[in-house]
């Protein structure tokens, strides 16, 4: 066998694909499900809001109709919840329930590899699937831009950062039942104080500059400027995202790192 | 020809529990070891700090030509470990199972090495179905085939059969004889007296995070067991009185389910064994009895 440059560096392409090749295995067996929910909750959500709310209360947000605001600030959601909560909830139940990080652990991929694998992995499908909310809301009259071909990669950064985050949750939480605290005082205020159901300038003046601090927030703005037209304040915004995910992802490798070496 | 594992004065300890406790071991290259121990004596932190996923509190590690944990990752990529629990991918494919290990491992020809590896679970017909399908003994025949995917020079086998059944085992079994003759190096962790006789070249009985014996199992019964043990059954007051006068003669007496057992009875020359009592072979488990004060599976 030839191993020899095996171990030599860190961040081994080879072990990064080798972990992925496992999720992806995995994912085969259940994607039609999380296609089908992919599908289904943006149309829902534009059924309930956009026609609900939209048709009665409010025709105008910020000079957008509410399917086009609803439609685009959707994306955010599908971003986290396809990112943080299965990052949660597939790196407990990994680690606790199957032991599968020993079998990997046991193999040469390291701690770092692994987590970066998995938040790749979970960033990946997240930016795929945070386009579906846009796709939906074209069939109830969201009209096509260029621009929205960068939103992928929006919903792939931020995705990579809130996977990461779910990642250093789940080495840090005793139980899986913790995760109540996590999602109730951090995941729901942040996808609700995004700006996607209702704009941020309607806030009081402290929740405005907090909702900055949002990464949902910047990612449903960026999301409107695909659609709507970019401004220059966007490459800020993208930026904050891109420092976002390196953040949460040394804080996954570290808490990883704690938990899973003994 | 230098060793497969060398630990020196290796201490490993989990907040006030000293798991593994001033720890000396080397194992020859293409031996199988057979690491005995009752629970709790440090056999599966070992393993863990052979991999690297425990980090040792001081001493020297060294397997193959590895230096740990500084090259832990190189030392992995030679070594197979098949764990106590199963931890397979059961939603999964069989072949898949297999593939993604192989690439883990940095296989060149997976498709090749996934082939092989399924020959030797011998579940070719299964391929293509999923992990949850299969039947205990085929599970646990796959787990081993995985941690055997890359072709590895030293496995660790930690507790291979636990809570399987009989046939299961003897298949088992099987299968670690097979690596042993292929010229792996083998460490395998075990409680099963009768599983470490059959596979093991040497022995080795660990107790409170130390090796405190070594040696062949022949060797090790002729020098704590002697040749013969006899065991006597009957009511416990008779029991305590036929074991205070073979203590009072010197030898050495262990407790064996409702029986006791008179270790050494050979050399009894004064009568103290009883007529009814039955005198058989000493064994493995009279030694690891004896020297853990613990009776094994
Ligand atoms: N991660 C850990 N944290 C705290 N204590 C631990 C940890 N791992 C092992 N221990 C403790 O270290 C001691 C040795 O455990 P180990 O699992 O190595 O024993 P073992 O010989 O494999 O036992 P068994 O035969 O039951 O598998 C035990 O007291 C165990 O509780
Ligand atoms: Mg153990």
């Amino acid at each position: 066998m030839s191993t020899a440059q095996v171990g030599a560096k860190r961040l081994e392409p080879a072990a990064i694909a080798g972990v992925m090749s496992r999720e992806v295995a995995n994912f085969r067996t259940f994607w039609k499900a999380t296609t089908f929910s992919s599908v289904l909750e943006p149309v829902i959500y534009l059924l309930a809001f956009g026609l609900g709310l939209g048709s009665t209360l409010v025709k105008n947000v910020d000079g957008l109709s509410y399917v086009e605001f609803v439609g685009t600030g959707m994306v955010a959601t599908a971003v986290i919840f396809s990112s943080a909560l299965p990052a949660m909830f597939g790196t407990f139940i990994k680690e606790r329930f199957q032991r599968t990080y020993d079998a990997i652990l046991a193999a040469p991929v390291d701690v770092e590899e692994l987590v970066t694998a998995e938040a790749l992995w979970i960033a990946i499908r997240a930016g795929f699937y945070g386009c579906f909310p846009l796709v939906v809301a074209m069939l109830f009259g969201l009209s096509p831009a260029w621009g929205m071909l960068t939103v992928p990669f929006f919903c792939f950064f931020t995705a990579f950062g809130f996977a990461s985050f779910g990642i250093a949750v789940a080495a840090s939480v005793p139980k899986i039942d913790s995760f109540n605290y996590v999602t109730t005082l951090i995941i729901t205020p942040l996808f609700l104080v995004a700006g996607t159901f209702f704009p941020i300038n309607q806030l009081p003046q402290g929740f405005q500059i907090a909702a900055n601090f949002n990464p949902l927030y910047q990612l449903v703005e960026l999301v409107r400027a695909a659609s709507f037209g970019f401004e220059a304040v966007d490459s800020l915004r993208f930026a904050a995202l891109i420092g976002f995910a390196l953040v949460m992802w040394r804080l996954a490798v570290s808490r990883m790192t704690t938990r899973l070496v003994d | 020809m230098d060793a497969a594992i060398k630990l020196r004065g290796v201490v490993k300890a989990f907040g006030s529990i000293t798991a593994v406790d001033g720890l000396d071991l080397e194992v020859p290259q293409g031996i199988c070891l057979g690491l005995l121990g009752p629970n709790g004596a440090g056999k599966s932190t070992t393993m863990r700090l052979l991999t690297g996923q425990a980090i040792a509190d001081s001493g020297e590690l060294r397997v193959l030509e590895y230096e740990l944990p500084r090259e832990a990752k190189k030392a992995r990529a030679e070594m197979g470990v098949v764990p106590q629990l199963d931890n397979l991918d059961v939603d999964v494919t069989v072949e898949d199972n297999l593939a993604v290990y192989a690439r883990l491992y940095r296989v060149k020809d997976v498709r090749a090495a996934v082939d092989e590896a399924l020959d030797l679970a011998r579940l070719r017909d299964r391929r293509r179905e999923a992990v949850d399908k299969l039947s205990g003994g085929m599970r646990r025949r796959l787990l081993l085939a995985r941690g055997l995917v890359h072709n590895p020079r030293l496995v660790l086998l930690d507790e291979p059969t636990v809570g399987l059944d009989p046939q299961i085992r003897t298949e088992m079994w099987t299968l670690i004889g097979g690596l042993r003759s292929r010229g792996a190096t083998i460490l395998m962790s075990t409680h099963y007296i009768e599983e470490a006789e059959r596979l093991a070249d040497e022995v080795a009985v660990m107790h409170h995070g130390k090796i405190i014996s070594r040696g062949r199992p022949a060797d090790l019964i002729a020098e704590h067991a002697g040749r013969e043990t006899a065991e006597v059954y009957g009511p416990p007051d008779r029991l305590a009185e036929v074991r205070a006068e073979a203590e009072a003669e010197g030898l050495p007496v262990r407790p064996a389910g409702p029986a006791i057992a008179i270790v050494g009875s050979e050399a009894s020359t004064n009568g103290v064994i009883p007529e009814d009592a039955i005198r058989r072979a000493a064994t493995l488990e009279d030694v690891f009895v004896l020297l853990t004060g613990e009776e094994a599976a």
